[in-house]
């Protein structure tokens, strides 16, 4: 079982992801060159976060075009499990793996803080170790990260169960004043209708190290683990 | 020579025109032996102006510790101060001031203060892995300092987050001597393994030298002479001296530069900051005592027929300077290749100790390169001083002609909404503090940041501190107390004050009141960091923060402290659990000095910095290590700003707490709750450690006070009721958007 993090330039969450695969989960992680075409054989290919390309033109709009998108693309449309965090999510949605889009937050600012998170299915590969009603702690740190999808797409989303977290208050109510950014429906996460590509805003990675103080979405990575265990 | 202002050679007007003096003027004529051409006199004009010659400062600053057992490079030997935190790594760290580009265009101003510090510290191999800063600025309620705030914070945050490296601390203050000249202090600190630092050196004859990054444009030219100069309403006509970031090359250099280190192919490397070209060459080829031939043409430029001069000064950002073993060329052009950077070979190592610069063929500029710099030829003053009119009105200040107010709840609530006190996470949040999931502060609040080195039993503390009101008003113990609450603030989250950089923040060294502050500063600093052994290991000048209108700011030396911990011993500020004990460790004064009580409340604007006892504060320090060591604590956090009223509600805010205390009737109450009287530290303990506390205290010659208890949400003094935690914390968390 292996896992590939895909670096493109200005990725600067990927030996964050790598940190908790390898050193803490003590996993086979191998690094993915953005202009190789070459996954080595990943069970789960991951997009990390941070400014590809700078995100000059629009968050992740060009790091859609790296050579290694094409083998994404490919792999994914195969049934390949691809996550995507934060730019690697907005990523995903510009490459067209995911429905919707990311916007500016609503207040035109960069945001980093814990967020709170509560799981909208656990019929989800990174969901599925995830309690009922579990209420999870976890960062936020992005300018565009207010979902956005258009009327016909949220139905859709919400009837296939595609929603996979919407943000809440401590205390697990989803509430206007517990969404962060503006995303429509609060929502934080989805995965798309073959149910094998995952992107969220909110970074896992950054609450799953006991170090820190909050592994409260370390359950994140180890559903995701579980589930390649069970899809190789 | 071809270009306009060349055709003639410059008159003691232009030199002047370049800021510098008449006798500098002639100096430069004796050195060369002839009269300077344009493009020379623009280069002695830069490399003597005072933020990269030090002339006005550096008789004093050598005055400063700078030994130390963990010191791997001193003050002034490398970009930035280097200490070894063992297990085979060290910790590279410097501030630096941005504020007069700030001052002018905070956005971009700000985010190459950020640019520019990251690069002093991975040009030196080092990996960036936290950053803090350290701003002020005018009155919150003028529209131009809501400008400035609101640029500058997105300016740091837009570079920083997109770089990818932590912001996990930092302060900001309101004050209106900054209402034209605020402060843009950024902070950055590195780890690399020992041995593994790249020096900026040049050497051996037939070597090349190498420009990598960004390509070269018009500008920040002569910005390192705009920050040695008032800023006047004519410093908007210097816009151009203003530099332009791209936090996206800078990610790129970073890694790019990281591992060319690692093929073993460089020399030397020294990042283009102030000055440009000319300071890397000449710093680097000073240093390794050998000359350099430049062929200005083959600099990748951004724009058509720049001028020889323009080349040399352009400050433009995202550059490295590398000199390159002869023979592997290739380890290092296919590194920037595969990150799509600029990499082109701008000339050689050369014989003798003199910087040649050629465009198209033709000799432009011939200079040598020890007497531009620091430590060479660059000049030296010593600059008269006198003791300004103020100091005495602040010594006359009597605590008996204030009043103490009848409603004390109505000074709590003042403070807990003033801009100085109340919550900054309007700020913080707007910075990625959490990158690199390094960040232990972020879930358990400390005094200083922990920064995780991962892999080990080890993290290190970094914390900055001034109150630029205490320097003011007794620049000796204003500047003194820093030092002390930096070490505290590391203390008191576990850690051991190890080193420090600065960054002095100062008016025209030439009005001799204004000089009288710097040296007294330098003095107060050079007493503190002796005592706790932080010794000063580079940092900073920056003099003219001032306007013509308005004078000089408060005088703002900026301490940044370096501090190491097991992280065992770890120790965060908020009280833990209701029950628990509150206690005082520190003495309590009758002591209102300075305070932003005195300050805000009373308006009074003069007084004498707080009551401070150094050795004292040695004591309570070395006590609070001992608490921790032994577990016998539940939480500590220091007495500063806003007096120990404040310190409690920092305390019990992040759990939702409250407390019930109350006062020692020994003591004025506004001066107990308000004042800001040095060296205390409020802890709270679990009930079954007590005794042991207490047995231990006792043993100790610091005095200690049975403050209260942690309770549940409500806050009570003196059987008061100052409402609840929810309430207050609504106050302190909102305070600074709502004034925005």
């Amino acid at each position: 079982m292996k896992f590939g993090v895909v670096i493109f330039p200005g990725s600067n969450c990927d030996q964050d992801m790598i940190y908790v695969l390898k050193d803490l989960m003590e996993l086979d992680v191998v690094e993915l060159w953005h202009k190789d075409h070459d996954l080595q054989n990943c069970d789960m290919i991951i997009l990390p976060g941070g400014f590809s390309f700078g995100d000059y033109l629009r968050s992740g709009a060009i790091a859609r075009f790296s050579p290694i998108m094409e083998n994404v693309i490919e792999f994914a449309n195969k049934g390949g499990l691809v996550f995507g965090v934060c730019n690697g999510f907005q990523v995903l949605c510009e490459a067209g793996l995911l429905p919707g889009a990311l916007l500016h937050n609503t207040n035109h600012k960069f945001i980093c803080k814990n967020v709170h998170i509560k799981a909208q299915t656990y019929d989800a590969l990174v969901t599925s170790m995830i309690e009922h009603n579990q209420v999870i702690k976890v960062p936020i740190a992005h300018g565009e990260g207010s979902y956005y999808a258009d009327e016909a797409t949220l139905k859709k989303l919400n009837e296939n169960k595609q929603v996979l977290f919407r943000y809440c208050d401590a205390d697990g109510n989803i509430t206007p004043e517990s969404n962060p950014n503006g995303a429509i429906e609060n929502i934080a996460g989805v995965c798309n209708e073959g149910r094998n590509v995952f992107g969220m805003m909110p970074h896992p990675e950054r609450a799953s190290d006991a170090e820190l103080g909050n592994t409260s979405a370390k359950v994140i990575l180890d559903s995701m683990l579980n589930a390649v265990l069970k899809f190789i | 020579m071809t270009t306009a202002p060349e055709t003639t050679l410059p008159t003691y007007e232009t030199a002047k025109k370049l800021g510098l003096l008449p006798e500098e003027f002639q100096r430069i004529k004796e050195i060369l032996g002839r009269d300077p051409n344009f493009t020379e006199l623009s280069i002695f004009s830069v490399m003597w102006s005072e933020h990269c010659s030090y002339k006005n400062s550096i008789t004093w600053l050598k005055t400063l510790p700078k030994k130390g057992p963990h010191i791997l490079a001193e003050a002034g030997e490398e970009n930035a101060g280097l200490v070894d935190i063992g297990g085979g790594l060290a910790c590279c760290f410097k501030i630096e001031s941005h504020n007069h580009p700030s001052a002018l265009e905070p956005y971009q101003g700000a985010a190459t203060g950020v640019g520019g510090i990251n690069r002093d510290i991975f040009t030196m191999g080092a990996r960036p892995i936290a950053q803090l800063n350290s701003l002020r600025f005018g009155n919150i309620n003028s529209e131009k300092t809501k400008w400035l705030l609101k640029g500058v914070v997105k300016g740091i945050g837009d570079y920083g987050n997109a770089f990818g490296i932590p912001t996990v601390g930092g302060e900001v203050f309101f004050d209106e001597c900054f209402n034209i000249n605020p402060l843009v202090n950024a902070m950055s600190a590195g780890i690399v393994e020992v041995g593994k630092t790249v020096s900026a050196t040049s050497y051996g004859v037939g070597n090349p030298v190498y420009i990598v990054g960004s390509a070269t444009g018009k500008d920040g030219i002569h910005g390192a002479t705009f920050a040695s100069e008032d800023i006047s309403a004519a410093s908007t006509d210097k816009l151009p001296s203003v530099q332009v970031g791209d936090p996206f090359q800078e990610k790129l250099l970073l890694e790019a530069t990281l591992e060319v280190i690692a093929t073993g192919a460089v020399i030397g490397m020294q990042d283009m900051g102030a000055a440009g070209i000319i300071c890397s060459n000449s710093e680097m080829s000073a240093k390794g005592k050998h000359g350099m031939r430049i062929d200005l043409d083959k600099v990748p430029t951004r724009q058509a027929n720049m001028q020889p001069f323009e080349i040399l000064l352009s400050e433009s950002q995202e550059r490295m300077l590398i000199i390159v073993e002869k023979g592997k060329e290739k380890l290092v052009e296919d590194v920037f290749d595969k990150w799509d950077l600029n990499c082109a070979i701008i000339g050689e190592v050369i014989e003798g100790d003199h910087l040649h610069y050629f465009m198209h063929g033709e000799m432009v500029a011939d200079v040598p390169a020890d007497v531009l710099v620091l430590g060479g030829g660059a000049p030296i003053y010593e600059r008269e001083y006198k003791e300004p009119a103020y100091i005495a009105i602040n010594k006359a200040f009597d605590i008996d002609s204030i009043k103490i107010p009848k409603d004390l709840k109505a000074v709590a609530k003042h403070l807990t909404t003033h801009p100085n006190i109340a919550s900054k996470h309007w700020v913080y949040d707007q910075y990625d503090s959490m990158v690199g999931t390094v960040n232990m502060s972020t879930n358990n609040p400390s005094d200083a940041a922990i920064v995780n080195i991962k892999g080990t039993d080890k993290a290190i503390a970094l914390t900055v501190d001034c109150n630029s009101r205490y320097v003011y008003a007794d620049p000796e113990t204003g500047t003194a107390i820093a030092v002390a609450e930096a070490a505290r603030n590391i203390v008191c989250a576990g850690g051991e004050p190890c080193a420090i950089t600065n960054c002095l923040n100062f008016g025209n060294p030439y009005n001799p009141e204004v000089y009288w502050q710097f040296v007294h500063a330098i003095k107060g600093m050079g007493t503190a960091c002796r005592i706790f052994l932080t010794p000063v290991t580079g940092g900073n000048v920056s003099f003219y923060n001032q306007s013509t209108d308005e004078g000089p700011v408060y005088p703002t030396p900026t301490i940044g402290m370096l501090g190491l911990l097991d992280k065992e011993n770890r120790m965060s500020l908020h009280f833990k659990q209701a029950g628990d004990l509150i206690f005082l460790i520190g003495e309590s004064k009758d002591d209102i000095a300075s305070s932003e009580y005195l300050f805000s409340f009373h308006n009074i604007k003069h007084s004498p910095a707080p009551y401070f006892d150094i050795n004292k504060e040695l004591e309570v320090q070395q006590v609070v290590k001992e608490l921790i060591k032994e577990k016998l604590i539940a939480s500590a956090h220091d007495v500063s700003d806003g007096g120990l009223y404040i310190t409690l509600l920092e305390s019990a805010m992040p759990n939702n707490l409250g407390f019930d205390i109350d006062t020692d009737e020994d003591f004025r109450k506004d001066a107990f709750l308000f004042g800001e009287a040095q060296s205390r530290v409020v802890v709270s303990i679990n009930p079954e450690n007590v005794d042991a506390f207490v047995d231990y205290l006792s043993s100790t010659n610091i005095e200690f006070t049975n403050l209260g208890i942690v309770s549940d949400t409500l806050l009570f003094i003196d059987g008061e009721s100052f409402g609840n935690i929810a309430a207050a914390k609504d106050l302190y968390d909102n305070a600074l958007e709502r004034l925005l």
